[in-house]
């Protein structure tokens, strides 16, 4: 990594022990805890699918009727019940999708769960090691052609079979990773639908059946275009860790995962978002699946240039919590965006300085960098200029994950003709623009060295007063984005449980002992 | 009658630019079916001047056209323009003809989880250099965020007794918007507290003629700054005997 900015290598340092001292509290919390969507994805990961006669997931009719019971581990109930009956995981499901109820059977004895767990783990790991194998083989044979930075492109049409479209024709295009938008309000529900969605508002939902769906698609469009294309969802909302295991089984290469944006953004209480994300990041560290935080969020609701500091405070802390859940950086793609506002004299320069330092400071973290949105006027002709100006800082301070701005931002989803100017677009300032990295250096003491220092001062003295409150503290005062949560507020706290001492979650342990977390054993 | 049409670079010469993609595979049949499609629209003229593939079987065109359709400019009723008062006059307009601080509360409402409009307006530091409704010492203003319910919108206003009510709408996809916001006004009437609150909708594809179709007391779409939605609030007020 080259050196750009001259900083002082004792800040970064510094901001990284305010990040444990952060969040070593919650860790502490996390790990006396679980929610019903841990365990409604433990449910999954074992097998658990399809739905009743009202549309309710069958993982969710097995939590309803475990409530206080999911303090001992709902697989220990799934796994008792299949043992009790002679059924396997799928019998069992379409059973209780007709009315059998799993709480009602005595456990038999912690052998035989054992026993009987072993083999769903081991379908799981067999299942997700392969996936981890095809991706990284594809990757390794396709390398040479794919953009760099990666090209990320959105669809968004609420039909996923128009969806599949339009991604087949961002990959002719020259995508190479492609995030299906959820519907609208899918992070409020306490479920994940069953199926294919043709009708979705502004997205469609994360299911199972979609994303094979777009899997299925991408990986044709792929092999025609001699790429691996890369596909993305949102591991967001009250589901983070339920989608997060349909991720790692269905071959998503990326997750929207952020460890305080539900909190925030969306007003999921704090304690239940804590847990969630330690579980789905457990899953996403194990599936290799590359993690995308949504720092970029608070740069759309407050000023870009007076909050700088909170997207590299926020990015700390989710590195930390990243780390708690045995993901390497290389997974962690770290986000943050290009908001300023374009009338700011030097804006430019301020763009760079915030990109470069957080290039910098997380040197082998693929950085996801999101394009201007929040100054895009309805003046299309303008907007792909700020696209350019983008396109250009991304290239220059070498950001890994770069999400294309549309030209048509604020005005409509995009056409299929906006994502190619996008493309076509990024695609002429990476070749015209390919070794200005090399070739520059930044005065000592200029405008860029002075902002990057400055920002990273700000985000000490924030982080400083964050560990010296607390996280749940900080965020009840409103010190992230402004926005004030209490503890007890928001949503789906009464889906946390504390873990009773006999708590059994076979899939935890397998995922702690395989990532190492926890013990050195 | 004053006949306008667009203007290229000579008065009347009905010059239009145009970009679209058709469903076919990029070839020279699919670029005269631009050309004769860009006639077919009601241009003379039509020129194709760049086509480049989508995919397979889209292709993207830039053409021009030249028109003949005009507008009778004088036969335009457009929406009436508002004279607006400043941060400065709307706090000493309050202080005059109202009394007291009144009372504004604001939300997305729905499953429309996008807050950049809302914020726009009621965030202390607004937007474009134009302060929020936060900002104005005669205004307490409250901004509830997104994904809010209506119900809650109006137990909240009431709790608060607010006089006005801001709602925000960016998702219109499939007009999910035009029942949410039938919905609200429809609340605020069974509750007896319509006409004592000052209802306004703002969003990307809202207007005012929307908004008072819908029951709302006015629409306002893009380019909206906090004054100009304190102006009509406080107006509105006045007119309304709400003190």
């Amino acid at each position: 990594m080259k050196d750009m900015l001259g900083l002082e290598i004792k800040k970064g340092n510094k901001a990284r022990c305010l990040a444990e001292a952060i969040v070593g509290p919650v860790r502490e919390y996390i790990s006396r805890h679980t929610t019903v969507s841990v365990e409604r994805a433990s449910l999954r990961l074992c097998g658990v699918d399809g739905m009743d006669q009202e549309g309710t997931p069958v993982p969710n009719i097995m939590a309803n009727q475990l409530k206080a019971k999911t303090e001992h581990g709902a697989v220990r109930y799934l796994l008792g019940a299949c043992l009790k009956k002679g059924m396997s995981v799928d019998e069992m499901s379409r059973a209780v999708a007709d009315g059998f109820d799993i709480s009602s059977v005595e456990i038999p004895d912690m052998a035989l769960l054992e026993e009987e767990a072993r083999k769903y783990v081991e379908r799981m790991k067999t299942l997700v090691l392969e996936n981890r194998k095809l991706r990284a083989e594809k990757i390794l044979k396709y390398k040479s052609n794919e953009n760099s930075p990666l090209l990320y492109v959105i669809v968004a049409t609420g039909n996923i079979y128009e969806d599949a479209r339009q991604a087949e024709a961002a990959v002719f295009q020259g995508a190479d990773i492609v995030a299906v938008i959820r519907t609208t309000a899918q992070s409020l529900l306490d479920y994940v639908p069953f199926g294919a969605t043709t009708e979705g508002f502004g997205g469609t939902y994360a299911t199972g059946e979609n994303f094979r769906i777009m899997r299925k698609t991408l990986d044709i469009a792929g092999e025609k275009a001699g790429k691996y294309i890369r596909l993305v969802n949102y591991a967001s909302g009250l589901c983070m860790p339920e989608i997060a295991a349909l991720g790692a089984t269905e071959r998503l290469d990326m997750m929207l995962n952020d460890s305080m944006y539900g909190v925030l953004f969306r007003d999921i209480n704090m304690y239940r978002t804590f847990v969630d994300q330690h579980f789905s990041r457990l899953i996403s560290s194990y599936a290799d699946i590359i993690i995308n935080t949504g720092e970029d969020n608070y740069l759309t609701t407050a000023d870009a240039f007076e909050k700088g500091y909170t997207v590299l405070a926020s990015q700390f802390i989710n590195e930390r919590f990243a780390f708690d859940a045995g993901m390497p950086s290389r997974l962690q793609g770290l986000g943050h965006a290009f908001e300023m506002d374009p009338d700011i004299p030097d804006g430019f320069l301020y763009e760079i300085a915030q990109a470069q330092l957080v290039r910098e400071l997380f040197p082998e973290c693929p950085l996801k960098y999101m394009p201007p949105t929040k100054h895009m006027s309805g003046n299309i002709f303008k907007g792909y200029v700020m696209n350019t100006m983008f396109n250009l800082v991304a290239k220059l301070t070498g950001q890994e994950i770069v999400l294309l701005g549309m030209l048509t931002e604020a005005i409509h989803t995009p056409f299929m003709q906006d994502r190619y100017l996008a493309i076509e677009n990024a695609r002429y300032i990476l070749s015209n623009t390919a070794s200005l990295s090399d070739e520059i250096i930044f005065r000592d003491g200029g405008i860029v060295q002075k902002r990057a220092s400055e920002v990273m001062d700000r985000t000490l003295d924030f982080l400083g007063s964050v560990a010296e409150r607390g996280l749940f503290e900080s965020i009840e005062a409103g010190m992230f984005a402004d926005i004030k949560r209490s503890a007890s507020g928001g949503k789906g706290l009464e889906g946390v449980f504390e873990k009773s001492p006999d708590y059994w979650n076979p899939f935890e342990i397998m995922l702690k002992e395989e990532l190492c977390i926890g013990g050195t054993k | 009658m004053n006949a306008i049409k667009a203007y290229g670079d000579t008065l009347n010469d009905g010059r239009v630019q145009l970009s679209f993609t058709l469903p076919v595979a990029d070839s020279p049949k699919a670029r005269e079916a631009a050309r004769l499609y860009v006639r077919k629209l009601g241009f003379s003229d039509g020129e194709v001047v760049y086509a480049a593939p989508l995919e397979e079987e889209f292709t993207f065109f830039v053409a021009y056209g030249k028109t003949d359709g005009f507008i009778d400019y004088d036969e335009v009723r457009g929406v009436e323009k508002i004279d607006f008062m400043s941060f400065d006059e709307i706090n000493e307009y309050i202080g005059d003809n109202i009394g007291r601080k009144i009372v504004v509360v604001g939300a997305c409402t729905g499953f429309d989880a996008h807050t950049v409009g809302i914020d726009a307006i009621m965030n202390m530091k607004g937007y474009n250099h134009h302060f929020g409704l936060e900002r104005y010492p005669m205004i307490e203003a409250y901004n509830l965020g997104a994904q809010v319910p209506n119900e809650t919108l109006l137990s909240f206003s009431k709790e608060i007794s607010a006089d006005a009510v801001l709602v925000s709408q960016i998702v219109t996809q499939k007009n999910v918007h035009i029942d949410n916001l039938t919905e609200l006004v429809e609340l605020f009437e069974a509750e007896h507290v319509r006409n004592s609150t000052v209802l306004c909708v703002g969003g990307p594809r809202i207007d005012n003629r929307l908004a008072l179709e819908l029951g709302f007391d006015c629409g306002f779409g893009r380019g909206t700054y906090a004054e100009h939605v304190a102006t009509f609030i406080v107006r509105k007020m006045v007119e309304r005997g709400i003190a």
